[in-house]
């Protein structure tokens, strides 16, 4: 008896909110890309905080963190860089390109821990 | 190049073809800027003292590094140079009460009980042999006095040991072989290697010129293995393996700038 009311609200539920998600990744994309524009610039303070909005408008969007993580490395801000890279490699664990530019960053990073010789 | 330095490349040819899939992205250049690990604000001058060396024979491990450094430092960091004659560290720690050697570095250094109380074994072959000298760079009325006579700079001293090193076992290496049509391919082949080369072990103290205390020590090991049959002079690797570390030694006394490539992904 119920049943009928609650499956098309599942329904609408469903056929809506995937434009939105559609909507929220087509916005982030946006960001994403206004940002690489502007860090080819060298302005990489705008593109952090558009990468920034990026990940807020799809906190799903391994891309922008990886982009994020990048311009902290340029900021040096490594901590913030190593978390960033963290958690675009947990949204896209086999996403290669994000692993290669991991690595790189660790290699520099080992260099500013205390004591940094090997 | 490290492991994780090929690591990189590896998953960086692997990327190349996964962009070649169709994954959007951009190569950007990148400066990150890396903080000094000591704060020399109060110093204006900085003093390569000498280092107290040993292993090969074929290179002068106290006298390269020093005019190495010193050359390094005037280059690549705000401190004024001081020239000055290297100092005779193996002669100062010798005249150093209690650094006579214990019976069984004596015996070691292939003299036992036939060394003189206050002399030092001839020869430095290992890191152990390092151990009875701690108590030079921990003399702080020693560097102080030093600081004095050069107007308290910030002092630069420390242990460098180049050795000679062979090493055998399997190494993988990339082979060509041509398939029937003629293609070309590399594959990764294990054969059995005797290897030759060096190791570099420094380390480098930083001592206050003001106080004699010491600062900071940082400790490097850095290796090269060539094929047996190759003949590398000495003194090229000693330079090949310095290279590696200087970045690392620099970034201890200035703020650097490591410039790099990244990838910007859509």
């Amino acid at each position: 008896m119920y049943f009928r009311p609650l499956a098309l609200i599942v329904l609408l539920l469903v056929t809506t909110a995937a434009p939105v998600l559609a909507d929220a990744r087509g916005d982030a994309r946006k960001q994403v890309e206004f940002g690489i524009a502007v860090a080819q610039k060298g302005l990489w303070r705008e593109a952090i905080y558009r990468w920034i909005r990026a990940t807020e408008l799809d906190p799903t969007y391994a891309q922008a963190f990886n982009n994020l993580a990048v311009a902290y490395e340029q900021e040096g801000e490594l901590p913030k860089a190593r978390e960033a890279y963290e958690r675009a490699l947990a949204l896209e664990p086999n996403n290669l390109l994000i692993q290669q530019n991991f690595d790189l960053f660790k290699e520099i990073n080992d260099r500013t821990a205390p004591g940094g010789g090997r | 190049m490290t492991a994780r330095l090929q690591a990189a490349a590896a998953s960086l040819a692997v990327a190349l073809v996964a962009a070649g899939c169709g994954t959007s992205f951009t190569e950007i250049p990148i400066e990150t800027p890396i903080q000094a690990k000591l704060n020399t604000e109060q110093f204006s001058r900085v003093l390569v003292a000498g280092f107290i060396s040993g292993g090969s024979e074929d290179v002068d491990s106290n006298l390269e590094t020093v005019r190495l450094l010193r050359s390094q430092l005037r280059t690549k960091s705000r401190l004024r140079v001081i020239d000055a004659d290297v100092l005779p560290l193996m002669e100062v720690a010798g005249r150093q009460p209690g650094l006579a050697p214990e019976p069984e570095d004596a015996s070691r250094a292939g003299a036992a009980g036939a060394q003189p109380p206050g002399e030092l074994p001839p020869g430095i072959r290992d890191e152990r042999d390092f151990e009875q000298f701690q108590t030079l760079f921990a003399n702080v009325a020693y560097w102080k006095r030093i600081g004095e006579e050069f107007q308290q700079p910030l002092i630069v001293t420390g242990t460098i040991l180049f050795t000679p090193h062979t090493r055998s076992g399997f190494v993988q290496r990339e082979q060509e072989v041509y398939d029937s049509f003629g293609r070309r391919r590399t594959v990764p082949v294990r054969t059995y290697m005797e290897r030759k080369g060096f190791i570099l072990r420094p380390s480098f103290v930083f001592i206050d010129g003001r106080t004699g205390e010491t600062l900071h020590t940082e400790t490097f090991r850095e290796e090269i293995l060539y094929n047996a049959s190759q003949t590398t002079p000495a003194l090229s690797s000693y330079f090949e393996l310095m290279d590696r570390l200087l970045p690392s030694f620099l970034n201890t006394l200035s703020s650097q700038k490591i410039r790099g490539t990244r990838v910007l992904l859509k």
